[in-house]
């Protein structure tokens, strides 16, 4: 059968995730010190497991609400009015959805029509441009740049938007650079959104792992944006939870309606087991992340420093738990970095190619793995750099 | 707590060097601050946390609960010193409840610990009474799982 023609043009031209490429690489080998991933390097902590264990034990895996169990959104209605200091109604302004990906997926389903373009920032998590695509919608990239420390500026926002804009999509600290933005650019961004009458989506999901004491301001918190923003979070990253696949969208009643037509149908509802464990991470809040958060900062400090020592420049990124060095003093591509330091020296980083051609020239190296084996691979990575490195 | 402690305690293996770079202080003054501690005795020492098992290790091991009569001067102390200056006790803890002293011992088998408890231990004056716990198995030391603790396990590559 020819397939081609079965398949909608829209996921036929959709690009595979650079990092399934180099994912294939790396399966199935045993002696690779791998800072190729994109979560924590510990379990769920243990009390959160634990109360799935007992609410199975009682039974407890019927379906929920389509919005998700009324004991989660209330706690999760407090936590964020803690966080981001904005308060939604667990009835009317909150869905639990299946991890921040479906969260922005139906968000981008709910608001757009065919042709609108939506704004958000390169290099990113992967799955911006193809959700915006799956949706009709046209992506337009803004680049953010090293020298900025990754930051999105206002002004290249501002350049980018037209008539047909209607979302920004924003997420800080980001994947896979680690670049926070200053309150002082958020806020002109919140103005510029105002001004044109565009609605944000703010991707919240590391704004828990903030380092060197900084406090974290989301673009919501600024004037005239919460009745113009979907919030979206989750608890994959802080409370180690990617497996379970949990995240929820916050916003205005009609938005958060219209999310919810599309999550009745395709999801019905997040998984009462991944609820359950929402439940116990958010009765224990900071306490479940904060001493991993610390390690984190020691981890991130050791790594920026050796990444340096070596000739490879990499800004202190304020959050995550990403650096993301320039190697361009090797001379070669991000991939060939990649590749050539796995088949070497048996450790794995993400090109930044896989990341948008904006992440051409760094790789993505993961923190969230024992210092240990941090030491061991940049000691590697060292001796790479040493033997590839053209001689001056 | 300090920072440097707290690293250390929970690994004492690290190099001076990679925990320079972690705490973003200067290497000497990591060693500085290390055998500051060692000196005034807040570092006690260093060890490994072994799987008695896996490294052959036969020996047993008791909790013995151990009730003493307090002195006028110095309460516990003195006794309880007294009692940890035996190489047999691992460790030695005032408690609440029941029974005053949580003594760790190690022996070679039930009867060099049962002879420590009876020859050594329960004539001390001062001590009213002990009750021996011999410990079956580990599962949990120093915080580390035995087995190495799950089975979990992290894709090498994930966006």
């Amino acid at each position: 059968m020819e397939y081609d023609n079965k398949i909608s043009n829209i996921i036929r031209d959709l690009p595979r995730s650079g990092i399934r490429d180099f994912f294939e690489l790396v399966i199935g080998r045993t002696d690779v010190i791998s800072l190729g991933v994109g979560e924590p390097d510990k379990p769920t902590p243990w009390p959160i497991r634990e109360a799935v264990i007992r609410s199975l034990e009682k039974g407890q895996t019927s379906y929920t609400s389509n919005l998700g169990l009324e004991s989660l959104r209330i706690a999760i209605s407090e936590y964020v009015t803690k966080q981001f200091r904005t308060t939604y109604d667990p009835k009317t302004e909150i869905l639990v959805t299946v991890g921040v990906s479906e969260a922005l997926d139906i968000a981008f389903r709910a608001v757009l029509n065919p042709g609108d373009e939506v704004i958000y920032h390169e290099p990113c998590y992967v799955s911006y441009s193809p959700s915006i695509k799956m949706a009709y919608g046209v992506p337009v990239v803004v680049q953010t740049r090293e020298e900025n420390e990754f930051a999105l500026m206002a002004a290249d926002v501002e350049a980018a938007i037209t008539p047909k804009t209607k979302v920004i999509a924003l997420n800080f600290p980001t994947n896979p650079t680690g670049g926070i933005m200053p309150h002082e650019e958020l806020a002109k961004i919140a103005a510029l959104a105002v001004k044109h009458d565009l609605l944000v989506f703010t991707d919240e999901i590391y704004c828990e792992l903030l380092y060197d004491g900084r406090q974290h301001k989301s673009i919501v918190e600024f004037p005239g944006m919460r009745e113009r923003t979907i919030l979206l979070h989750g608890f994959s990253k802080a409370f180690a939870m990617t497996g379970w696949r949990l995240g929820y969208a916050c916003a205005p009643a009609p938005l958060r309606e219209a999310m919810m037509k599309i999550h009745q149908y395709c999801m019905l509802c997040a998984p009462i087991m991944s609820q359950m464990a929402g439940l116990e991470a958010l009765k224990m809040g900071a306490s479940a992340y904060e001493e991993m958060r610390q390690s984190y900062e020691q981890r991130r400090n050791l790594i920026v420093s050796r990444l340096n020592g070596m000739g490879l420049h990499c800004f202190n990124p304020g959050g995550a738990f990403y650096v993301f060095p320039d190697i361009r003093s090797t001379g070669l591509t991000s991939k060939e970095f990649a590749i050539q330091l796995l088949e070497k020296k048996c450790v794995a980083v993400v090109p930044g190619s896989a990341f948008s051609s904006a992440g051409e020239g760094f790789v993505r190296c993961c923190y969230a793995t024992a210092p240990d084996l941090i030491a061991k691979a940049m000691d590697l990575m060292e001796e790479f750099v040493n033997e590839v490195r053209p001689a001056k | 707590m300090d920072p440097l402690i707290e690293l250390l305690r929970n690994n004492s293996n690290r190099s001076p060097k990679e925990i320079a770079l972690s705490l973003g202080v200067a290497e000497s003054e990591i060693a500085a601050r290390i055998a500051a501690a060692e000196a005034d005795g807040t570092i006690l020492g260093y060890s490994a946390v072994v799987d008695r098992l896996k490294a052959g290790d036969r020996r047993v091991t008791a909790l013995i609960e151990v009730r003493i009569s307090p002195e006028r001067d110095g309460g516990f102390d003195r006794l309880a010193r007294r009692i940890s200056k035996f190489d047999q006790v691992r460790d030695c803890f005032l408690m609440s409840g029941g029974y005053d002293l949580a003594v760790i011992v190690e022996g070679k088998d039930l009867l060099d610990v049962a002879t420590f408890v009876s020859e050594k231990l329960s004539t001390l004056g001062g001590v009213l009474s002990t009750a021996t716990r011999f410990e079956l198995k580990a599962y949990k030391e120093n915080g580390f799982l035995a087995n190495g603790g799950g089975d979990e396990e992290r894709l090498p590559v994930s966006p």
